[in-house]
């Protein structure tokens, strides 16, 4: 039975391509230097440049983590390239005819049309290749409900009051060392920014994609819902198939105003390495939201992607009565490795947060959950609710749990459940017995052990993640 | 339909069926009796294909087709339904998204055309109503917290909509209060037919007054000992399964 199922869990990485585009690209190397030419690339402000410094400097200082459940060789961080972007993105086309059509076509290919006639109605894209965004869609029609949607780099330009006062008041730049690295290198994302009492139009989506060898992403999203505003907000991710692995360590600072609700889904599907671990991206990620009174703030992320992920979306629940909710799908196979989890910090009366966590672990790969709850003396009346689950498939992969709990309110209650259990010979039996093949039986049940996580997706992607997870674990039975 | 010669299967080493024959005309009802450990439950396993039996001698073929030959999930395509004795749950997977996917990957499996979905849920709200399941259970997942009940009625539930040629069922009497065990009965009635057959595996004679048996056969040891029409399953309800045993041993001296 474990080999039928490893037989199925073999597969395709159907995002692996390169695309042929022509790019400026860095030397390898990581100095001052090379953080003013990003800012010059950029033309950014002065204050912009000295925040980059400020944080390099920062980083320099700090030293890398090596508390999670993950292994990987040092990386060289003078190694990597920290700004490469197509050659045809140096002139800003204006319109999406400008636009490169081989960066067209690369979005075609993995299912993102970025002609607007073309696109799920509905969603609005921005499109982020390596160190730029190339196009984002539906500007016009978010700008009449007066929402603005743009790559971070132009909101740095026309909106310097917003991201000055936000950007770096979630993550603080000290915040740890991937971050700190970001603040110093970050090159382009998105950045949103809800109106009091609108409720945007539109699901917004941003897709980044790494194309060149060598080099790292350092995106760095930002969305503010102002007021009463609420936004449902969409991220995916893929990477060419390479030996070679590449750091991605992006921030994403949410910030939910009084009453304010923002949904923030990910459906991460960076490059996971071969069966025999070579290549990959390594994936460090910091993203938290900060909920004001009655805020809400919900995470959403199915992981399927990357060798290593480091990656734990928290909400800092400071209003009196904001809720935070994660919900999380980590599949693992081959040699993949992820810790992640969130952060719940109670400070506000009658805070909530729900965590509800489904691990999948195949091959031999290591699946982690962390997670920290903790309830600070302000919290009167808080509550949380945790779940994790672990499904195992075959005997050589790992599932571990490490929950930390923190209550210094005596009326705070927090409760947590755990569950590990394994895809069982009697269920699979019981699908082929009914006519379906192996590789169908496990994507079955592999979905319905998520579907608690698959329910708070937004309706295109629930599909998309259920095909995902399917795509993962399609193979050669048959 | 299902021709059965000398067939000896083990599982884990241990040798369960040791030389069994049975021949299954088209419409014919087939009662297996026997006590615990004959190899009941390993017939029907070793006929749908799971996997850890292995088949060390004997051939087994559905309407000519060698069913040893193929996978389990080619074998449920080719006709085969097995209904369990203790139905697994599946969490998280709908019955409906379950059934749906067993019927399309059969009518595929045999080149026919997809059902509807809205087709389809006509179709299972049909069967449900056949087995007294109300039709909330489509969207239950798969027995998911249902009763020993609820899990037999919605296997029969899943051989009314899978429509299969040859029916295996193991112990669908085991656990059921006398109206579970007439419904389990009337669905299984209502499906027979000159082209279908059943094989209706159980350890009493109270199921088989509500399902009559054509035939009767008395698995003990791995093998049939013992072969009769419906009154035989009276008998051993009379008499047990050692006034078998004492009977054989009779034979046997009468013979020496």
């Amino acid at each position: 039975m474990t080999e039928q199922i490893d037989k199925a869990l073999q597969r395709e990485y159907e995002a692996g391509f390169v695309s042929d585009i022509e790019s400026d690209t860095f030397e390898p190397g990581l100095n001052e230097d090379i953080i003013r030419r990003i800012s010059s690339m950029k033309q950014e402000p002065e204050w912009m440049l000295e925040w980059r410094l400020k944080a390099f400097r920062n980083w320099l200082e700090m030293e890398e983590p090596d508390w999670a459940h993950v292994d990987y060789p040092k990386i060289d961080f003078q190694a990597i390239s920290y700004y490469s972007a197509p050659k045809s993105m140096k002139d800003k086309p204006k319109s999406l005819d400008e636009v490169d059509p081989e960066l067209l076509k690369t979005y075609e290919k993995l299912g993102i049309p970025l002609h607007e006639q073309m696109m799920l109605a509905g969603v609005a894209v921005d499109a982020v290749f390596d160190s730029v965004s190339v196009v984002t869609t539906f500007r016009e029609k978010l700008e009449e409900a007066g929402v603005i949607f743009m790559p971070i780099s132009e909101a740095v330009h026309k909106h310097p009051e917003l991201v000055q006062k936000y950007l770096g008041s979630v993550v603080p730049q000290k915040d740890n060392y991937y971050a700190a690295l970001n603040c110093a290198v970050f090159t382009d994302g998105s950045f949103v920014y809800i109106p009091k009492g609108t409720k945007c139009p539109m699901e917004l989506s941003t897709y980044f994609r790494i194309n060149e060898q060598n080099t790292g992403q350092f995106e760095r999203t930002l969305i503010i819902a102002d007021e009463g505003s609420y936004v449902s907000y969409l991220e995916g991710c893929t990477a060419p198939q390479r030996d070679e692995n590449q750091l991605h360590a992006a921030v994403v600072e949410l910030v939910a105003m009084d009453d304010a609700e923002i949904k923030y889904s990910t459906v991460q599907n960076w490059y996971p390495g071969d069966e025999e671990g070579r290549g990959g991206i390594y994936n460090f990620v910091t993203k938290r939201g900060l909920c004001h009174t009655n805020a809400k703030i919900s995470w959403t992320q199915v992981e399927t992607g990357s060798a290593v992920t480091w990656k734990y979306p928290s909400c800092v629940l400071k209003g009196d009565n904001s809720v935070g909710e994660f919900y999380s799908v980590a599949l693992t196979r081959g040699c993949q490795q992820a810790d992640t989890g969130t952060k719940m910090i109670h400070l506000g009366k009658n805070t909530r947060s729900t965590i509800i966590s489904k691990g999948i672990s195949a091959g031999r790969s290591n699946n982690s959950y962390r997670g920290l709850v903790r309830m600070n003396s302000s919290a009167k009346g808080a509550r949380n609710f945790t779940q994790c689950d672990s499904l195992l498939i075959g005997d050589q992969c790992g599932a571990h749990t490490f929950p930390y709990v923190e209550s210094r309110n005596p009326s705070a209650i927090v409760e947590h459940e755990a569950t590990t259990s394994k895809v069982s010979d009697d269920q699979m039996f019981l699908c082929q017995q009914r006519g379906l093949d192996p590789e169908k039986a496990v994507s079955m049940i592999v979905n319905g052990f998520c579907k608690e996580v698959f329910k708070e997706l937004p309706m295109e992607f629930a599909v998309e993640a259920g095909k995902l997870l399917e795509i993962s674990l399609e193979g050669s039975v048959g | 339909m299902l021709s059965i010669k000398n067939l000896h299967a083990s599982v884990e080493d241990k040798q369960i069926l040791k030389g069994l024959d049975l021949e299954i005309k088209p419409g014919e009802v087939h009662a297996i009796m026997g006590p615990n450990g004959a190899g009941k439950s390993t017939m029907g396993y070793v006929l749908s294909g799971r996997e850890g039996y292995s088949v060390e001698e004997g051939s087994v073929t559905l309407d000519g087709t060698d069913l040893l030959e193929l996978e389990a999930e080619e074998r449920a395509r080719a006709g085969l339904f097995l209904a369990f004795q203790y139905p697994v749950e599946i969490p998280g997977v709908s019955n409906l998204e379950f059934l749906k996917a067993a019927v399309d990957a059969q009518r595929e499996a045999r080149g026919e055309e997809a059902v509807s979905s809205k087709d389809f849920l006509k179709m299972a709200r049909e069967a449900c109503k056949q087995v007294h399941l109300p039709a909330e259970f489509l969207k239950r997942g798969v027995n998911e917290g249902f009763s020993g009940g609820e899990k037999k009625r919605n296997e029969i539930m899943q051989m009314l909509l899978l429509q299969p040629k040859l029916c295996i069922l193991d112990e669908s009497d085991s656990g059921l209060d006398i109206d579970a065990l007439q419904v389990v009965a009337e669905g299984v009635n209502s499906q027979r037919s000159p082209d279908r057959s059943f094989v209706v595996v159980t350890h009493y004679q109270r199921l088989l007054d509500y399902i009559k048996p054509d035939y009767v056969h008395v698995l003990s040891e791995g093998k049939i000992v013992k072969s009769g029409d419906a009154s035989l399953a009276q008998e051993l309800e009379d008499q047990g399964y050692a006034w078998l045993k004492e009977q054989r041993a009779a034979d046997a001296e009468q013979s020496a």
